[in-house]
This record gives C-alpha cells, sequence and structure tokens, in this order.
C-alpha cells in the first residue's frame, strides 16, 4: 500500500526562528530530513517527498460558473500548515506507523499518517 | 418448537462460533476486508445456529460452514449484488481450502484478527464490540443492547471500523517482542470490557449483558490458549474467573446486594476459583509484574474466605498500593484506603482517601460509599450521611442503591 505522511508546521513559530538561522544553521537543520530521506530510499519505500514553500504562498483556485476564482492564501487559516510531504510504500499500517515515528517531524510534533486511495 | 436440550443447544451455538470465528479470521486475514468475509459467511452461520442444535455438531465444522456458504453464498451476493468483496472471498475459499480441507484443518487466525480489531488506529470503545461481531458472529443489535447503545448507532460504527481496518491498512499479525506487551494490553482491555459489561448486570435479569460474561470469558480462554506463555493473558483469564465464581453470592434470592466482605461463600463456584488459582500460580511464576496478574492476586485474596474463613487485609494494602504505584488507578487508590481502614482503623482509612485528590473522584459512587462507611464509624453522622447521599445519586444499579439507602437509614436511626 502507498501511505501519505503529512507534516503539519507551525509557521509562524519557524519564521521567528528564521532570521537567526545562519547559512550553517540552516544545514544543520536539514540534516536530520537528509537523513531520512536517505533511509527510506535505501529501504525501497521512497516514492516521492518533497518540503512545501510557505503558505503565505499559496492560491486557491475555484471555478464560479464559468469564472475562475483566484484568492490567495491556504484553504485553512490555521496556525498549523501543511510544510511537507513523503509519499511511501509500506506493507501495512504498521510499517506506515513505523517509518513515521522515524521522521524527524514526529520528534517535536505530529505526523498525519493517510493511505492513498485505491479503487476497488 | 426445539425437543433439544438446552446444553445440547449451547453445545452447538458454541462449535458455530468456534468455526465461524476461525472462517471470518482465515479469509479476512488474507484480504483486510472484514465485512466482505462475514458477508460471504453470513448465510452459512445462521444455517448452523439453526440446524446444529437439531442435528448435532458436524465432524468438521468448518467444512460445513464452506460447503454451505459456497452452495448458498454465490446467490445470496449476488442478490445483494452490493458486497463485491463476498464473492471475491467465495472464489478465495474455493481457491485456497477446496484442496487443503480434507488434509488439515485451517489455521486459527482469531488472534491475527484480534490485534487488528485492537489496533491503535481503531477507536478504543470499538474494540469489544468489534470482537464480539468478528470472533464470535454477534449482530451489531445484540452488542448494541450490551453496551446499551441505539442499534443503528453500533451498526454504523462497526460498519466504519471495518471499513478503516481495510482503507487503513490495518495488519492482522501478532505483533513482535517490544510491540507485543501493549498491544496485548489493547487486546485484553477489550476482552476484559466485554466482561465487564456483562459483570454490570449482577442479578442476571438482562440476558444479554450476562451472556456478555461469558462471551468475555470465552475470548480470555481463547486468547490465553492461543498465547500460554504471556502472563498477562493468563492473569486476565484467572481474575474474570475469580470474579465470574461469585456471581451467584452477588445478590440474596430476593434480589438484595450483598457486598464481597458478606457474601456466603457456599454459593461461589468452587471448580472456577481452582481453575483461577492455578492459572494464577502459573502466571505469578512468569517474569515481569502487571495490571491483571495483580488484580487477580487480591481476587485470590478475597476468595481465599472461602476456606480460611477470614480476610488478609495486610496481603491487600500491599496488593494495592503496588497496583496503585502500577497504574495510577484512583480505584485502586480507594480500595487500599478500605484495606488502610480495617488494618490501622477508620481514621486511617479517611485520611488515605482524602488524600486521594483525584477530580474523577467526585462522580464515582464506591469513594462516596466508602467515604461514607469510614465516617460513620468515626461517628460522624453529618459527614456519613452526606457521602451516602452522593452515592446514592450516583449509582445505576437499584440493588445497590437500596443497600446504600438502608446503611444511610441506620445513621437516622441512631445506629451510630
Amino acid at each position: 500500500m502507498q501511505y501519505m505522511l503529512l507534516i503539519h508546521v507551525d509557521e509562524a513559530a519557524m519564521a521567528a526562528m528564521a532570521p537567526a538561522a545562519t547559512p550553517d544553521k540552516a544545514y544543520e537543520m536539514a540534516q536530520p530530513y537528509l537523513a531520512y530521506n536517505e533511509a527510506l530510499k535505501k529501504a525501497g519505500v521512497w516514492v516521492a517527498g518533497d518540503r512545501l514553500a510557505p503558505s503565505a504562498s499559496t492560491t486557491l483556485v475555484s471555478m464560479r460558473g464559468d469564472k475562475t476564482e483566484v484568492l490567495d492564501g491556504p484553504f485553512a487559516d490555521t496556525k498549523e500548515q501543511l510544510g511537507g510531504y513523503y509519499i511511501i510504500e509500506a506493507a501495512d499500517l504498521d510499517a506506515a506507523i513505523q517509518w513515521a515515528a522515524r521522521c524527524p517531524a514526529a520528534q517535536n510534533r505530529a505526523v498525519e499518517v493517510r493511505p492513498i486511495w485505491k479503487a476497488g | 418448537m426445539t425437543a433439544q436440550a438446552p446444553g445440547a443447544r449451547a453445545a452447538a451455538e458454541a462449535a458455530a462460533r468456534q468455526s465461524y470465528g476461525k472462517l471470518v479470521a482465515f479469509l479476512a486475514a488474507r484480504t483486510r476486508d472484514v465485512a466482505g468475509a462475514e458477508d460471504a459467511l453470513a448465510d452459512a452461520f445462521a444455517a448452523a445456529l439453526e440446524r446444529w442444535p437439531h442435528d448435532g455438531v458436524p465432524d468438521r465444522p468448518e467444512a460445513w460452514l464452506l460447503a454451505v456458504a459456497r452452495r448458498r453464498g454465490i446467490d445470496a451476493v449476488r442478490r445483494r449484488r452490493t458486497r463485491e468483496a463476498g464473492r471475491d472471498h467465495l472464489a478465495l475459499m474455493a481457491e485456497e481450502l477446496e484442496a487443503g480441507m480434507a488434509e488439515h484443518d485451517i489455521p486459527d487466525e482469531r488472534l491475527r484478527l484480534m490485534f487488528a480489531c485492537a489496533h491503535p488506529a481503531i477507536d478504543p470503545a470499538m474494540r469489544a464490540p468489534l470482537m464480539l461481531q468478528t470472533v464470535l458472529g454477534f449482530d451489531a443489535a445484540a452488542i448494541a443492547s450490551a453496551f446499551l447503545v441505539a442499534p443503528a448507532t453500533m451498526a454504523q460504527r462497526l460498519v466504519r471500523a471495518k471499513a478503516r481496518i481495510k482503507q487503513a491498512g490495518i495488519p492482522f499479525r501478532i505483533p513482535e517482542r517490544p510491540e507485543l506487551a501493549e498491544r496485548l494490553d489493547a487486546v485484553l482491555g477489550a476482552i476484559y470490557a466485554a466482561f465487564a459489561e456483562g459483570w454490570l448486570d449482577a442479578a442476571g435479569t438482562e440476558t444479554r449483558r450476562r451472556n456478555l460474561a461469558s462471551e468475555g470469558l470465552w475470548l480470555g480462554r481463547l486468547t490465553a490458549s492461543l498465547l500460554p506463555n504471556e502472563p498477562e493473558a493468563l492473569g486476565l483469564l484467572s481474575l474474570m474467573l475469580f470474579a465470574e465464581a461469585r456471581r451467584a453470592a452477588r445478590r440474596t434470592d430476593d434480589g438484595r446486594y450483598m457486598p464481597l466482605a458478606a457474601q456466603d461463600t457456599a454459593l461461589w463456584d468452587n471448580a472456577m476459583i481452582d481453575e483461577a488459582e492455578r492459572l494464577l500460580v502459573v502466571a505469578s511464576a512468569m517474569e515481569g509484574l502487571g495490571r491483571y496478574r495483580l488484580e487477580a492476586a487480591i481476587q485470590a485474596v478475597h476468595c481465599a474466605r472461602r476456606t480460611t474463613g477470614g480476610t488478609d487485609w495486610p496481603a491487600l494494602a500491599t496488593l494495592y498500593e503496588v497496583l496503585l504505584s502500577l497504574t495510577g488507578s484512583p480505584v485502586a487508590a480507594i480500595n487500599r484506603a478500605v484495606a488502610i481502614a480495617r488494618l490501622d482503623g477508620p481514621r486511617a482509612g479517611l485520611d488515605a482517601l482524602e488524600a486521594i485528590g483525584d477530580a474523577r473522584l467526585a462522580d464515582y459512587q464506591p469513594f462516596w460509599a466508602a467515604r461514607a462507611d469510614l465516617a460513620a464509624q468515626l461517628g460522624d453522622r453529618a459527614q456519613a450521611t452526606a457521602a451516602y447521599d452522593r452515592a446514592i445519586g450516583l449509582e445505576r444499579d437499584e440493588a445497590v442503591r437500596r443497600f446504600l439507602q438502608a446503611e444511610r437509614e441506620a445513621l437516622d436511626e441512631g445506629g451510630v
């Protein structure tokens, strides 16, 4: 089965840390993710994964009749925003939980484990 | 209607449940589709419950169920049209079992099924109902009435929980060592929840709830037999047997509540207590310490009164102390305070009770009943009366309520 691991982040808290972050510091903060990515790939579990740009850069698009309505901002204006994701291949929920538990994001906040919809 | 003895009916129903649970587990373990497996077997199971009490249990009950499922199932599934999965299961049965069935029995995957039902991703309140339905074949209405939930609500929750097992990919596996203790705790917790629902109906007037106690015992036996080296599985079975053994003594013939200390030990089921004691001895020889073993040990001390004529309160105080430090349960704290009162007098007991300081106790009847009893022993009528009033207001069981009211009236009559 395929699962998406959704990583929700507190953007305000991250932004507060950002000005102080030197390039060295930023590299240091990214290290656990680089190691985790490597582990996923080595185990043959990796399907996809990315960090997302801040939600301030989000555009919301919907059709109103034949008009395209474009709004700025994320779908829901909450403190926690989707900040990144992984798609992994795992035998079952227990295997997916094991990988989610190793994700750096699980160490200080929660990782959402969501099965990818399979028709039938 | 039926001429056969009730014993034959019970035996046939037990055999039908055994075989049904094994087949559901066998099929669902391969597909994770519990609803589909149940659907494929539903008609065959109903036929078994109808026919086996008359015709006797067939030599190979699983083969019988499979044959009927195959014969009737395809039409039934076609009629319903909604459950494609049922047809897939029938195909799976045909493929995997046709050859193998004659040679050997189907593997028993019920433990895997129970671990799936009690998976941490399943709502804790739904774990026991899910086990009762999938392992024992209870319908949603029976489970709903036992758990005092509206049938439609229970049916909907069961459907959702089964969909969740399939969609989320909850595995049918027995967890390995580091994980096993925690996961097994959830399985045992669900079994105990089923038993406890049945235990609440002390008078045995609500047949469905009383049955739940015996079904809980049945699941406990199954788990203990499949995991004979897990001390907590043995501990839970022992605990349930100790409790069930006292059922007949919990009410008088005219329905009055009998507190444990006042029960007539001649009404206890000696064979059941003997079995519970044997299990506890085996479990206690194994490594570690666990909640169910401790609770079984506490029950063993109470039940020892049948031979010693007395209750070993120092042992109880120690056991509750250990249970409290292990679980932090306020219920253990209350019982510890009651044991302390027996040892060191009502003042010490009341102090221990007041030291608990758990907000949940405000709505917990035994806390107020214990407090009332100890205050009465100290001659504090005002406090005792107030505490009895609280306890009476919180009690659902009428017999217990009448007992508390009588105690309270004894205060008014200057009995203190």
